[in-house]
């Protein structure tokens, strides 16, 4: 099988490619989203307590 | 029966240290299964002789709406357990799912659509499968917006529950509604009773991004919910210890 066949899709490559493209995305941005969420909660509370540390 | 591990699983620091040790064990099986889906389904599978190689993009479209359903379900359960029984981690679990469940849905529309317009000839029908997902999306992005606009976190557990719970109506006029109706959308070919409607070179991918969605939804809801559990529990004292370590 060659690419150039493979990529085309049998002519729907402007459907196929698409779809899988913005799936992929969308997984990829879930995974960064969750872990960026729980880094900030990690940042935001060790602020929190070097704060409270601060004041006592 | 003995209820101590349920007790157990639903204490924060408890819940907080598991979720990240069970994290990879859901993660890693997940890519391979998607990695290796992609590829049965993309170069494996052999072309479909109605549809030809477009049938492929049901290989992201099946396996996405099955996740906004599933997600939907797991909030909804939560969200009455925690509305029952007031444990604060299922209200965690309910508010971590609802933007994965909302990206999932939007992805099954945004697919259906792309397959939609070379097999149907349009972009979009106002057919019952389809509005019911796009009220489905709607729901989930209600259920958001719920939260975002209440401060006080418990009140917002409990208003964000009641909504969640009534939605779940919609579930089953979504599988339904295929039979139902007289849909443009096709009928089921996997989920329903007898042998699924698909020869098995076609179907094992499509099975193996089944299972590698839903595990990757385990990874990314117990990311979600340490960081939705530290949010919550800002001033307790084990999580300076934890924190510190």
């Amino acid at each position: 099988m060659n690419l150039a066949g493979f990529l085309a899709m049998g002519g729907y490559a402007v459907y196929v490619w698409p779809s899988f493209g913005l799936t992929l995305i969308l997984l990829i941005h879930n995974v960064r989203a969750a872990r960026r969420y729980h880094a900030s909660a990690r940042e935001q509370a060790l602020r929190r307590i070097d704060s409270s540390r601060k004041q006592v | 029966m003995n209820w101590t591990w349920f007790h157990k699983l639903a204490s924060p620091p408890h819940f907080y240290r598991l979720a990240g040790r069970m994290t990879p064990w859901f993660g890693w099986p997940a890519f391979l299964l998607i990695v290796v889906g992609l590829y049965g389904g993309l170069v494996l599978a052999p072309p479909d002789y109605q549809q030809g190689d477009a049938f492929r993009i049901v290989y992201v479209h099946a396996p996405s709406a099955w996740m906004s359903m599933f997600i939907y379900a797991t909030m909804a359960v939560a969200a009455a357990i925690g509305l029952i029984w007031r444990i604060k981690l299922a209200h965690a679990v309910a508010a971590a799912a609802a933007p994965v469940g909302a990206w999932f849905a939007f992805a099954a529309l945004a697919t259906g659509s792309l397959w939609g317009k070379p097999m149907w000839g349009t972009w979009w029908v106002w057919d019952a499968r389809l509005t019911s997902e796009l009220i489905l999306l709607f729901l989930y992005l209600g259920f958001i917006a719920l939260r975002a606009s209440i401060d006080d976190r418990e009140r917002a557990d409990r208003a964000c529950a009641v909504l969640a719970i009534v939605g779940v109506i919609n579930l089953p006029i979504i599988h339904y509604s295929v039979y139902w109706w007289n849909t443009l959308h096709q009928g089921s070919t996997i989920t329903k009773f007898g042998k699924p409607s698909m020869p098995f070179d076609m179907l094992w991918p499509l099975l193996a991004m089944f299972l590698g969605f839903t595990l990757y939804f385990g990874a990314v809801l117990l990311t979600r919910l340490r960081g939705e559990v530290i949010r919550r529990e800002r001033d307790a004292s084990w999580l300076r210890e934890e924190l510190a370590r």
